[in-house]
């Protein structure tokens, strides 16, 4: 892996984490936060483009840096996590239940459909 | 937006920036083959949830609300470490293979251990206010 590799890493990686906070207050501002929509909605999204990218069959460093690198960086597993225990705090055991269960349903559901549009782009 | 904070988003982008990183250097060091436990995805997600809760309940709840540090260690760092979207792609890779009792065995794992992993710093850090 060369230098040039690792900065782009850090630069795409530093972007999708950006990205990912400036989206999750849009889509906050439209849906409350109440519920955790934007992670939601983020990670559902970023899902559909990994998928997409996988069905393009991007290989490599391509793979690495617009993959794992952006999308990745975009996506969280953290936030989903701790805003599932949050709300089971709150006593919304039910919404809890469901941002952990629907959230993989629909993200493995999104890959799956953005493999399908990659393959055949 | 109503207003940008060039200094949270520049937190945001160093703290992404060193997490995405970190999980890219684990991912080529540590390759895991197709349709089988990924244990650096899990092991990432798992360790980052523990971070994030530490991080998450001891700036909010026990130390003064600081402007930078949430976004650089939560939102970037944290946030970027771990991962979902790669999660569903290695679970759908299991899927193809037929493998579904590891497809489900993973999805169920990787909730009940980043769920675990959130409480139980959570209480960790409320509890030992003196060491944490």
């Amino acid at each position: 892996m060369s230098d040039q590799f690792w900065v782009g890493v850090a630069v795409i990686g530093g972007l999708g984490a950006i990205g990912r906070f400036i989206f999750d207050g849009v889509v906050s501002q439209w849906f409350g936060r109440s519920l955790p929509f934007g992670t939601f909605v983020i990670n559902i999204s970023g899902s559909l483009v990994l998928g997409l990218l996988t069905g393009l069959a991007l290989s490599g460093d391509a793979l690495l840096l617009l993959g794992t690198a952006a999308v990745g960086s975009y996506t969280t597993f953290s936030t989903w996590m701790l805003e599932t225990h949050r709300l089971t705090e709150d006593g919304q055991l039910g919404a809890a239940i469901a941002n952990a269960i629907v959230s993989v349903v629909v993200g493995v559901a999104a890959a799956a459909l953005g493999r399908v549009i990659g393959a055949h782009a | 937006m109503a207003r940008v904070d060039r200094r949270e988003l520049g937190a945001i982008f160093v703290g992404g920036a060193v997490g995405a990183l970190l999980r890219v250097w684990l991912g080529t060091k540590f390759s895991s083959g197709a349709a089988s436990w990924p244990w650096v995805t899990f092991l990432i997600n798992v360790t980052g949830s523990v971070a994030l809760a530490y991080f998450a309940t001891r700036l909010q709840e026990r130390l003064p609300q600081s402007t930078y540090r949430r976004p650089l260690l939560g939102t970037g760092f944290c946030g970027a470490y771990t991962t979902f979207s790669t999660m569903q792609v290695e679970i759908i890779k299991m899927l193809d293979r037929d493998r579904l009792g590891l497809a489900v065995g993973y999805g169920v794992a990787s909730i009940a251990g980043g769920y675990a992993a959130i409480w139980i710093t959570t209480a960790f850090v409320r509890r030992y206010r003196v060491i944490a």
